[in-house]
């Protein structure tokens, strides 16, 4: 069981980086626009980020 | 493969029409420059998809000196960015003359301090779910091996829960605790203080527990109940800002700039906030006083049907104070600023405004009342609970433990998603339907509706005359004739000139063709040129010098022709398409409905014939539709007002509940429960929605009520675990969303 001892960390870590993730999507304004990079994905032209 | 860029004005998937492409000036005040690079923020209307996405981006792209053109096409907000000569006014063109509606958007702080709130409000909610999860995952092992897990090993699981979730507690409930000390503070409590005291004690009974090595440890409990609370506060945050954000964008739409005139009779284009009293403005032709102004010097007509509901032109001339809203239409007038921009209304309807907004926030929401109720019984029951198993001999931490169990299991979760998921949800449906709320609470004041008032100019009609017949010599000829054809060329000819609405609605019917030079324009009396020798007008009986016998309802306009026959011309304003089917619709719901208009009878009873309104009033001046509103309130009648006139905006404030179509001005806008754009179909949608809203928000709260009396006795009898406390909770919340999501499967 002393498995465990390492598990929860682990575990804790992954969770805690999936937050960080998210965190950081709100901050970079990824919710900002909802529907637009749906189409953005279709042009061609674009090719640069804008 | 590039993709084909449409070139046809407008959505290239139909899904919005096409706005007219009109001439865009005034941007210039809007540029905010940073070194050589200057940046501009536009609202975007009738962008839809991603075809209009990429032929917007790509033409403003394609102008010179432009570095970045961003859309965002869920709320239309539009940056550009270029360095260079390029003019503001070029970006909007382009837009326009892609068949576009485009505005400048000026700094807009309230809509900032609303996005930071929400966005916060969703970091905390990411927290909590983070740690709600994790917290879950240790709780559910010590479940799990109830009765065979060692003490050391149980105690360790608790201490780390405790670890994870005192963070939580701190970052993610500080909302909580905030808003329950400064209502404290005032001498009253709200929601947020069994919340807060529920989560302090649980921690706190927690921590005592897991230090004296007990089995219950609520962690899991604290930071669930946090996580579902700010689902609730989060989905409220957003409806808010979406309806504020909504408002904003069509009252950007309208903010226009306006022309100063410097000491030496130099205009510059400016922003209409920066207007200050006494500055001297220009107003062409065409334009719309952004501020109440007294005409210095010029005389031209007016078109004020925004302000009073008069669907016919005004002519103005020197010391006539003229109101923000009104359009000139026929020459360049002068004047001086009597205001601000924000405060240029009629002193009294922003009065009116005022009573309307306290009246309003009197009314007790469904989601009040239940506050109201649910606070001090929460309260007295953990209380009484603490000290009756404290009578029956309980040692103080069972006591407390039992109290903190309560205050847990009647966690107002259920409550707090009750209102705001419904309302949500509710808000979207509406929202695909070009309709935008204004407040969450408005549904359940539309719900209770029994009587509708209605303006006419702009809400029952068009707002915009329409021709309707040619008479020569007291012969009617209907349009398609060939006598007809050629009168409506002639007068066309010298109407083209012209902004006057009539001359708007001959040309709109003559189509494209030949302007004539040297058109004189005679505010308060018609058009003139000398054509072929002739001396030809266009206007009132008395400019052409006919008799004006035979009285029509509706304006009229005269054609002369040298020495030909006189023309008549007869306009009517045009009900909105769609009004007799939902004015139907809302009589077999059994709603009573009236016309209260600005205009004159002769006007306004034709057009109550036709909609088969019994109850109508003619000339009622702003204060004369407050009062009358006053009076049915007094009878007990719950009143739906619908009005886009600044002569409707008192009366919309003080009304039950009310509405304005989109092409209202902002002020009316900004008066009313929501805006809805289309035709008046929306009206009957809006009122079936609210109705359902209503009971869905109804049942979810007597679910919520269910629930405690359920859970109540469970935990004063101290039958509560953890893992029933997680189990109830859970469930509650997930049984009210269902309930709120059954709005949208049925619609």
């Amino acid at each position: 069981m002393s498995i465990i001892v390492y598990l929860i960390p682990v575990a804790l870590a992954l969770g805690l980086l999936g937050l960080v993730a998210f965190i950081w999507s709100i901050r970079s304004g990824q919710f900002e626009d909802m529907d637009g990079p749906a189409y953005r994905i279709l042009d061609d032209d674009n090719d640069h980020p804008a | 493969m590039t993709t084909a860029v449409s070139t046809a004005p407008g959505c290239p998937s139909g899904l919005a029409p096409a706005s007219a492409s009109q001439s865009k000036s005034g941007f210039a005040g809007f540029v905010r420059k940073s070194g050589d690079e200057n940046a501009l923020d536009l609202v975007v209307r009738g962008a839809k998809c991603g075809g209009c996405l990429s032929k917007i981006e790509k033409a403003v792209s394609g102008l010179p000196g432009v570095t970045a053109a961003r859309l965002n096409l869920s709320n239309g907000r539009m940056r550009v960015r270029w360095t260079g000569p390029l003019s503001a006014d070029r970006v909007a063109q382009t837009i326009s003359d892609l068949g576009y509606g485009v505005a400048a958007q000026s700094d807009d702080r309230a809509a900032l301090e609303k996005a930071r709130e929400e966005r916060a409000l969703l970091i905390s909610m990411g927290v909590a779910g983070f740690a709600a999860a994790n917290i879950m995952l240790l709780s559910v092992s010590v479940w799990a091996g109830h009765g065979e897990m060692g003490e050391a090993t149980r105690k360790t699981l608790h201490a780390l829960s405790g670890v994870i979730a005192l963070p939580v507690l701190l970052f993610s409930g500080r909302h909580f605790f905030r808003s329950a000390w400064s209502a404290l503070r005032n001498g009253h409590a709200n929601m947020d203080v069994p919340i807060s005291l529920a989560l302090s004690l649980a921690f706190g009974v927690s921590v005592f527990e897991t230090l004296r090595g007990g089995e219950h440890a609520y962690f899991d409990a604290v930071v669930m109940l946090c996580f579902f609370l700010l689902i609730g506060r989060f989905l409220d945050a957003r409806l808010r800002r979406q309806a504020h954000a909504a408002a904003n964008a069509l009252a950007a739409m309208q903010t226009s700039a306006v022309t100063r005139l410097g000491a030496s009779g130099e205009t510059r284009s400016v922003a209409a906030s920066e207007i200050v009293p006494g500055d001297r403005i220009l107003l062409a032709p065409g334009e719309r006083a952004m501020v109440d102004i007294r005409i210095v010097s010029g005389i031209s007509d007016v078109d004020e049907s925004l302000v009073t509901g008069e669907s016919v032109p005004r002519t103005y001339s020197q010391g006539m104070v003229l109101h923000a809203g009104a359009i000139n239409v026929s020459a360049p007038v002068q004047g001086e600023a009597l205001k601000v921009a924000e405060e240029s209304l009629l002193s009294q309807i922003g009065d009116m405004l005022e009573a309307g907004e306290q009246r309003r926030s009197a009314y007790r929401r469904i989601a009040d009342r239940a506050v109201s109720i649910y606070v001090p019984f929460v309260h007295a029951t953990a209380a009484l609970a603490c000290i009756g198993w404290l009578v029956m001999g309980a040692s103080i931490p069972d006591a407390l433990m039992i109290a903190a169990a309560t205050l847990i299991i009647t966690c107002p979760c259920a409550l707090a998603l009750a209102a705001p998921v419904a309302q949500v949800v509710a808000a979207g449906h509406l929202f695909s339907n070009g309709i935008y709320l204004r407040s969450g609470d408005a549904f359940e004041r539309l719900a209770e509706i029994d009587h509708i008032v209605f303006d006419k100019t702009g809400t029952l009609t068009l707002g915009i005359p329409k021709l309707d017949r040619i008479e020569v010599d007291g012969q009617s000829f209907p349009l398609e004739s060939a006598e007809a054809r050629e009168c409506l060329a002639d007068a066309a000819r010298l109407a083209r000139v012209s902004h006057h609405p009539l001359s708007r609605a001959l040309v709109a019917v003559a189509g494209p063709g030949q302007a004539q030079e040297d058109v004189q324009e005679v505010a308060g009396r018609g058009l003139e040129a000398d054509i072929d020798e002739e001396v030809w007008r266009l206007g009132s009986a008395a400019w052409i010098g006919a008799d004006a016998d035979a009285p029509v309802a509706g304006p009229v306009l005269w054609l002369a022709r040298g020495s030909a026959p006189h023309v008549r011309f007869v306009f009517v304003d045009d009900v909105q398409p769609g009004a007799l089917g939902a004015l139907d619709t809302l009589r077999a719901g059994g709603i009573d409905m009236e016309i209260m208009s600005g205009d004159q009878a002769g006007a306004v009873a034709p057009l109550a014939g036709r909609l088969a309104i019994e109850d109508w009033t003619a000339g009622a001046s702003p204060q004369e539709k407050v009062s009358r509103l006053e009076a049915l309130r007094a009878q007990g009648r719950k009143v739906l007002m619908v009005g886009d006139g600044l002569n409707d905006a008192g009366a919309l404030s003080l009304a039950h509940a009310s509405l304005a179509p989109g092409a209202a001005i902002d002020i009316t806008q900004s008066a009313s429960d929501a805006v809805y754009s289309g035709g008046l179909e929306a009206i009957p949608l809006i009122l079936r929605v609210a109705n359902r809203t209503r009971n869905v928000m109804r049942q979810n709260f007597a679910l919520a009520a269910l629930y405690n009396v359920i859970a109540v006795p469970i935990a004063v009898t101290g039958h509560v675990t953890p893992l029933v406390a997680a189990i109830a909770m859970s469930l509650s919340s997930i049984i009210v969303t269902l309930n709120a999501i059954r709005l949208r499967i049925e619609s």
